[in-house]
């Protein structure tokens, strides 16, 4: 570490601490990251939208805010939002074609509660469209090459907001976690990557893609970081019936605490055979790092984990084919077909609108629902999600916190999947699970495979139990200094 | 003889009514329910459908709910589901309707009706639930353009869907009538099915007299009046007859009633039915409803039209079919209530009521429902007629004349009497005399009546209330004839 740290390089809790003691401004913050964009997005493509005038604007606004006495943790904090956060004024379009010109007219819960709380909004990141993808190659409308080795894919669907933290383009940013959105990117691009509890955080504004998975989450470069992010989100909202009704802790209130006596879980079946020596290796060895901390490691089982890439793919599919039912050409986003009849005007937007990977998934999701489908799927799946819930509720009677890879591998080629559905869909094979259970999962980074990719662990702990699960993370980040590699993203 | 003659067979009809609650919002977002606004005034992100939004429940229509089950005697489920209903309509934004499908809030209730001969019947309520309306599409303002108005979708409804125990138009119009004086007692409707806050759709299948299996059945939709459901579903009925007479099967089909050529015809099969593919709704949680809140609701409700129609027997010692019709509705059986305060002769207040007053309602209401909260006679005034009647100042008929003026001018009775010179003479003097020069100018008439022509007795009287303008009172006439003819 002899390089002093560029601006846009600084960690959100030292950025916010320099903020507060001014030695450095909102604006110099902001200039910092939309310069590092303008050097390296076209290389990394995390960007759909910079809105740097914007960006600008409440950058001063911070700056006033500070000089008043008057701000918060992540006042003057450039970050950006995966681009299905809903924010008024400004695009917002799903990475899909059918909203490629849609401009919410409001705002939803998230981009509020970053606006009230001061943080600058630099833009908004892409993803796979409509969240489904693991590689953010099912983008309609850009490419995203991970900063470590722009061969590579970044993960998905979060894959912009975790290259604009590994390529160090923005100090934070929000994702969504629908079966691993925001873990497998943040483990392909070596960054901090967490998803909350289910409900812990509001979805009002969260385009949906599967409801009773999804979930926002924030990107750091570090545990704190990612703390602070989820600190000023997280919570009960009135326009969301699911967000959860309690208290919020503060959750750098004993991060440093360390993990002495912490049970960390290893499920067995999380260790597959095919999985990537490297990888396994890496975890194999951050796991002993956290024993080594004081942590007493348990072997714990999960059973029911065969079947969770299955039970997701019906659960989301269904709920998907029904959430994009609104994307008709009526009200607003694109419209094909408009002259002709009101089944032609749905076929055509709808054709023109949606890729290959939306349309799969809304057949998929459609048959799933349909008569005399119903109980053989659905109904099936959601019995075994609850066998899947609870064989986590079984594991933490034993354990704490739960530690195994994110990812069987690192990141693969651009192309390597897209021709196999089915090969794609086992990416998330690790980060489903959490999902259906509900449970808050993260993703830190661990070391590195021969060739350079980084490698994430994930880590998982109780509902409700972020303070835990930042606790163990932030004790192996202490102990590590893997999250201070940045790629450098240099032209090739 | 044809299986499905005349009299051998029965129909068997279950009804599917939706009921708009008056509820002052939305049932999911904060918009103004109300109806009657510029076109998509009451709209928001929410009912839009716009990418990202949630729905939230709106607790107050949730209690009109709990009303309306505890009126119809239903079991209230303590924890039930929302559910999506999914299909392709522009004026459908989300493209799926929240309703609730597999776990209703309430199940199995009754409701009683009574037919005009007498009869009851009890037809049970197989279950009400509560959903969300759609929007309008909008056709006519501009050739080859079609208009979505959304300021309905979203505004809350029940449906109430009875068992199959209806068996003839007639009693499902009583039925629907019930269920509409019910929701008014209630405060949660309007009732009002011209502009659509209460709709009904018509199951509707024949089975030999007997049977306990059903035969096919069709769904009868567009029926915009009880009039239009009467006539719909017995036009149904001998459809089917005729068909099934014919040795043709029923199709298992939606038909749409044509009021104007007073038939129904096929909408889309059973093939063509949409799948609508529900699940249970994730972005709800399921409704949990406390048996604390089903209590106050409990404790809170209004005398329903089947405990004022008993009490209209007891206290008012009217026979049931009057209690019936005087309790369709609220404003109506208050309107009565008022009047008998005034004046206590229950029957004939009744009576006035049942003929004069529901007919002057119709016939200002034209195509709307009857409005009994703003007709020009006041329910006071009508008191005041019948006290005049039973005080002898004036006649029966001559009352029909003063009750006229009332609707007319909106005066007082007594004062139109007096206006008009219509106080009723009783003077046996004066009518004695009346009488002596009618007897004086019909000599002939006089002598056949002696000789047992005891008919004539009419004619004469018909005569003194000629000569006396009808103001003669008819008992003193006819009290003098019979004496004066009596010779």
């Amino acid at each position: 570490m002899s390089r002093v740290a560029a601006l846009n390089e600084l960690a959100i809790e030292e950025a916010s601490r320099r903020l507060r003691a001014r030695e450095v401004s909102a604006v110099e913050l902001a200039e910092a990251c939309l310069a590092r964009i303008a050097a390296t997005d076209a290389r990394a493509g995390s960007f759909l939208e910079v809105t740097a005038e914007t960006a600008r604007a409440e950058a001063r606004e911070a700056d006033r805010r500070i000089a008043a006495g008057d701000a918060g943790p992540l006042t003057g904090v450039p970050i950006a939002l995966k681009d299905l956060f809903i924010t008024r004024g400004i695009r917002t379009t799903c990475a899909s074609k059918i909203l490629e010109s849609f401009v919410p007219r409001f705002d939803g819960t998230l981009a509020e509660k970053l606006r009230a709380a001061g943080a600058v909004l630099l833009g908004k990141l892409n993803m796979d469209e409509f969240a489904m993808g693991s590689s953010t190659e099912n983008s309609a409308l850009g490419i995203t090459r991970n900063p470590w080795d722009l061969s590579k894919v970044p993960g998905g669907s979060s894959g912009g907001s975790a290259t604009a933290i590994a390529a160090r383009q923005a100090l934070g940013s929000f994702g969504t976690d629908t079966g691993g959105s925001i873990r497998l990117p943040a483990s392909y691009c070596g960054v901090v990557g967490l998803k909350p509890t289910y409900g812990r955080v509001s979805r009002y504004g969260m385009i949906a893609f599967a409801s009773s998975l999804d979930q926002a989450g924030p990107f750091a470069s570090t545990v704190r970081g990612a703390a602070m992010l989820l600190q000023a989100v997280a919570g009960r909202d009135p326009r969301d019936s699911t967000s959860i009704d309690a208290p919020v802790p503060d959750y750098l209130s004993g991060i440093g605490d360390g993990v002495c006596g912490l049970r960390i879980g290893i499920p067995k079946e999380y260790f597959v055979p095919g999985m990537d020596g490297d990888v396994e290796r890496a975890v194999r060895t951050a796991i002993d790092r956290l024993v080594a901390l004081g942590a007493v490691p348990v072997e714990v089982s999960l059973p029911h984990t065969d079947y969770a890439v299955a039970t997701y793919y019906i659960v989301a599919t269904a709920e998907a084919s029904s959430n994009l039912g609104r994307y008709d050409g009526v009200r607003f986003g694109l419209r094909k077909g408009g002259g002709k009849g009101l089944r032609d005007m749905y076929g055509e937007t709808r054709d023109a609108g949606f890729g290959a990977e939306v349309k799969r998934r809304i057949l998929i999701g459609s048959y799933a629902l349909s008569a005399g489908y119903y109980d053989a799927y659905y109904l099936k799946a959601m019995k075994v999600r609850t066998l899947i819930r609870r064989d986590f509720e079984k594991a933490f009677e034993r354990c704490d916190v739960l530690a195994m890879p994110t990812a069987a591998s690192t990141a693969f080629a651009r192309g390597a999947r897209t021709g196999d559905p089915l090969k794609m869909y086992l990416s998330d094979i690790l980060t489903i699970s959490i999902n259906l259970a509900g449970l808050p999962g993260m993703s830190i980074p661990c070391g590195f495979d021969a060739s350079g990719m980084p490698i994430g662990l994930q880590l998982a702990a109780r509902p409700l139990d972020e303070p835990t699960l930042l606790r163990a993370a932030a004790s192996y980040e202490d102990a590590t200094d893997w999250h201070r590699r940045a790629p450098s993203l240099e032209a090739a | 003889m044809s299986e499905y003659e005349r009299g051998s067979f029965e129909a068997v009809i279950g009804l599917e009514v939706h009921t708009q609650l008056k509820t002052a919002t939305k049932l999911f977002c904060g918009c103004s329910a109300e109806f009657g606004a510029a076109p998509n005034e009451h709209t928001c992100p929410v009912c839009l459908g716009m990418p990202g939004v949630l729905p939230v429940m709106n607790e107050r229509a949730l209690e009109f709910a709990i009303r309306a089950a505890l009126a119809l005697e239903c079991t209230i489920n303590g924890t039930s589901r929302w559910a999506r209903k999914n299909y392709f309509y522009p004026d459908l934004p989300k493209a799926y309707q929240i309703s609730q499908y597999d776990q209703p809030y309430s199940e199995h209730g009754r409701l009683v009706i009574h037919m005009e001969d007498g009869s009851e019947r009890v037809v049970r309520i197989l279950r009400i639930h509560m959903e969300e309306d759609a929007g309008k599409n909008v056709h006519d303002t501009q050739a080859g353009v079609s208009k979505v108005d959304l300021n309905r979708a979203g505004v809350p409804l029940l449906e109430i869907v009875s068992e199959p125990d209806l068996r003839s138009g007639a009693e499902a119009a009583a039925y629907l009538r019930k269920l509409r004086s019910i929701a008014q007692f209630l405060d949660i409707c309007d009732g009002n099915m011209n502009e659509g806050s209460m709709r009904c759709d018509a199951n509707v299948s024949l089975r030999k007299r007997g049977a306990s299996e059903y035969g096919t059945r069709t769904e009868t939709k567009n029926m915009n009046s009880f009039r239009s459901v009467e006539r719909a579903i017995a036009y149904e009925i001998e459809r089917q007859a005729t068909a099934l007479n014919a040795g043709e099967r029923i199709t298992q089909e939606t038909r749409l009633w044509d009021a104007d050529r007073g038939l129904t015809r096929s909408m889309r099969s059973k093939e063509e039915a949409h799948d609508y593919r529900y699940f249970p709704e994730p972005d709800l949680l399921p409704l949990t409803i406390d048996p604390r809140m089903i209590d106050r609701v409990r404790s809170e409700l209004p005398e329903l039209p089947e405990q004022m129609r008993s009490r209209f027997v007891e206290q008012y010692a009217l026979p049931a079919y009057d209690a019936e019709v005087l309790t369709a509705s609220r404003p109506l059986a208050e309107f009565y209530e008022a009047a008998v305060a005034t004046h206590a002769n229950p029957k004939a207040i009744s009576n006035w009521v049942m003929g004069d007053v529901i007919r002057v309602a119709n016939e200002r209401a034209v195509d709307a429902e009857a409005d009994f909260t703003d007709l020009p006679v006041k329910p006071e005034a009508l008191g005041k007629l019948v006290a005049l009647i039973d005080a002898g100042t004036i006649s029966g008929k001559i009352a029909k004349t003063v009750f006229e003026r009332m609707v007319e001018s909106g005066d007082e009775p007594a004062t139109i009497v007096e206006r008009e010179g219509l106080v009723q003479e009783s003077d046996e003097g004066k009518i004695a005399s009346v009488i002596d020069t009618i007897l004086a100018a019909n000599p002939e008439k006089v002598a056949e009546y002696r000789a047992g022509k005891d008919k004539l007795l009419g004619f004469f009287v018909g005569l003194a209330m000629k000569e006396t303008k009808g103001k003669a009172n008819p008992q003193v006439v006819n009290k003098i004839l019979a004496k004066k003819l009596r010779g």
